[in-house]
């Protein structure tokens, strides 16, 4: 029996050894590297940063940026069209696939490949794929629909529903398999009940099974979120943020900004905002989710 | 006595693999029927197969005089409790009993009053707005039999519903759906692998293997009578006690002994057998001290282990050259090594055929 209680620091000591060099890569790269960023948003650096302080400068020339505003726009309805879609469609997919259907395997294969492709080879092979001369729109036309008229890329007014289309079908694939895991994890005897209640299987899916699968829906809206706001690669390999300035979002015009037109200041602004808008979203939710002293399951 | 389920040659089969095979029985109206088996005999199979689960094969399975073989569960006029609870997790109490009904568009003060009902029978009523997550497990499983009962249906379906609780509840809750049947008279089919379960609930005993049902009948004759000799050793705890031998003239004879069968009651209507067979003794029919002087066999055993129960004390030893076990009451000081007279009843005890394994 030990007569005092020993040193809450050197338990567990090998463990907190190998989690070093995570928690300083964490300290100084992100944290640190945040805060840098959001130091020198107030600066005037150009090509180098430089700390001469402008104030606010940087984020009244930000928001007076018709491109910046066209970038906010675009991500907001990407990011709501991709939201709601790519889990309606990744849902359906998975539910259709938890039907005992044949060939579950190969199926689930084909639908999850296109996440193991890199944006840049979705975003080339949708340029073609929509492209009038020789995609889709060539295609039908071949077959005698001589008017037939597709091509979204070219036209500013829908451009980003072209790029919409490309993300849905690289991440529907992703949403698929974790919605899939979350069925598989539901207690077939809960089916079971529900049918003897003699409930119709979408009510059931809607009032029952969508409730009881809440973790994993907040695990893959974490997963989703987050790659929408770094949209960047998607854009550069599709549509280069064209035509004109139609599909431009945040993190391109950051990356611009910052090693294209060598004004670090503003794209340090601009990457602010991007930080802030996440936490607005982020910190009330975690408060929500995880502040309650107690957790319900 | 009207049937409320009939099930005429029913057949399953997953492909090859025949899971029930002609399977014939009929439950009487108002009769608590346990079907009882080890794991992978088909009784659960059987019972998702009456409430629609399940498509069958071939047969037909009638619930009130009507052929439900191909209606969807809800329509059959039954009501299930499942061994996992299967609450809906999301919803109150009252929202899992109500969900249903809503759902099939019952109106509302109907709804109310059998939630009101099923509750004050099954003592639900503080936990109607709290959610299962905060219930125990036993109280869960009660919500899951109301949410059988405000269905308000004939049979009730129950697919092992205590084998998640511990042992003191279990009994607890046991002697509840005991109670429930009394108070309801509703048809109960009752699945579960615990034969104390079923011999203290059920009205009668199948009990199932292989797909098939070995014996059907009371606890009584289950207990007292086995058809063969699985049945005799499956139920009765601690097991039975079996010793290998020839039946000649009207005697068993195993090694150098012969235990006479003056009294018992032998399943051929000639009233004798001969031949190879399987004498079965049951722990608790061997007697031993004073009373052993009045038995028509007595044999001197040397005793190799004690397991004391409490209530009982379970004695280990050999009768030529098989394992025996014998039943003691708790108090009897008794002690490894020590001889010990016992005594047999061969009215008690059972005769199987050495081949066939069947009753004789």
């Amino acid at each position: 029996m030990a007569s005092t209680r020993p040193n809450q620091l050197f338990r567990n000591k090998s463990a907190k050894i190998a989690a070093i060099p995570m928690i300083v890569t964490a300290l100084f790269v992100f944290v640190g590297g945040t805060i840098w960023t959001v130091v020198y948003s107030f600066t005037k650096s150009g090509l180098l940063p430089r700390l001469k302080w402008v104030g606010l400068d940087q984020y009244e020339r930000l928001w007076a940026t018709r491109k910046w505003l066209v970038s906010i726009e675009n991500l907001a309805i990407y990011g709501l069209c991709m939201l709601v879609l790519v889990f309606v469609i990744g849902f359906i997919l998975a539910a259709l696939i938890d039907q005992k259907i044949r060939f579950e395997d190969t199926i689930r294969t084909v639908i999850l490949y296109p996440y193991a492709l890199s944006f840049v080879v979705t975003g080339l092979v949708w340029q073609w794929i929509l492209n009038p001369d020789f995609g889709v729109q060539n295609v039908v036309r071949g077959w005698g629909w001589e008017s037939f008229t597709f091509d979204p890329l070219y036209n500013a007014d829908i451009a980003i529903y072209g790029v919409l289309i490309a993300g849905l079908w690289q991440g529907s694939g992703l949403v698929m398999v974790l919605m899939l895991a979350g069925l598989r994890g539901i207690d077939q005897d809960v089916w079971k009940a529900s049918r003897v209640d003699g409930i119709p299987a979408w009510k059931a899916y809607i009032f029952i099974i969508i409730p009881m699968m809440r973790p994993v829906f907040v695990t893959t809206l974490v997963i989703v979120v987050t790659g929408i706001v770094k949209i960047y690669d998607l854009i550069v390999a599709q549509t280069g943020g064209g035509p004109g300035i139609a599909t431009e979002v945040p993190a391109k015009y950051v990356y611009d900004m910052m090693f294209q037109a060598n004004n670090l200041g503003q794209g340090f602004a601009a990457s602010t905002m991007m930080l802030v808008t996440v936490a607005l979203i982020v910190i009330p939710w975690a408060i929500l989710e995880f502040g309650g002293s107690k957790r319900h399951d | 006595m009207k049937n409320s389920v009939e099930i005429k040659n029913l057949d399953l089969q997953f492909g090859a693999v025949k899971v029930l095979q002609n399977l014939n029985l009929e439950i009487g109206k108002g009769e608590f029927l346990v079907l009882l088996g080890s794991s992978g005999c088909g009784k659960s199979t059987l019972l998702n197969c009456i409430a629609g689960l399940l498509d069958v094969s071939g047969g037909q399975i009638h619930i009130n005089d009507r052929n439900v073989t191909w209606a969807e569960p809800s329509e059959r006029g039954i009501g299930m409790v499942f061994q996992s609870y299967a609450l809906y997790p999301q919803m109150t109490v009252e929202g899992n009993l109500s969900f249903g009904l809503k759902n099939a568009k019952l109106p509302k003060s109907e709804i109310e009053t059998r939630i009101k009902h099923a509750s004050e029978v099954l003592q639900i009523e503080p936990l109607l707005k709290r959610k299962p997550a905060a219930l125990s497990g036993g109280q869960r499983q009660r919500v899951a039999i109301g949410r059988a009962l405000v269905r308000d249906v004939d049979v009730f379906l129950f697919d092992e519903p205590l084998s998640n609780l511990d042992a003191k509840l279990r009994a607890d809750l046991r002697v509840e759906i005991k109670r429930l049947h009394h108070k309801l008279q509703n048809t109960m089919i009752y699945v579960t692998h615990d034969q104390i379960e079923a011999m203290t609930l059920a009205d009668r005993i199948a009990i199932m293997r292989g797909g098939q049902i070995m014996q059907l009948g009371s606890p009584d004759e289950i207990y007292g009578r086995p058809v063969n000799k699985y049945v005799a050793d499956f139920i009765g705890s601690p097991s039975m006690n079996f010793l290998d031998g020839q039946v000649k003239n009207g005697a068993f004879q195993v090694g150098d002994l012969t235990i006479p069968l003056d009294g018992y009651d032998f399943a051929d209507s000639s009233g004798s057998a001969e031949g190879p067979a399987t004498i079965g003794i049951r722990p608790e029919h061997v007697v031993t001290g004073e009373l052993v002087e009045n038995t028509p066999f007595q044999i001197e055993v040397e005793i190799n282990l004690i397991e004391p129960t409490g209530s009982d004390t379970l004695v280990d030893c050999e009768v030529a050259g098989h394992h025996f076990r014998v039943r003691m009451d708790g108090q009897s000081k008794v002690s490894v090594g020590e001889k010990l007279r016992l005594g047999l009843a061969p009215s008690k005890a059972s005769l199987f055929d050495a081949k066939t394994e069947l009753r004789l």
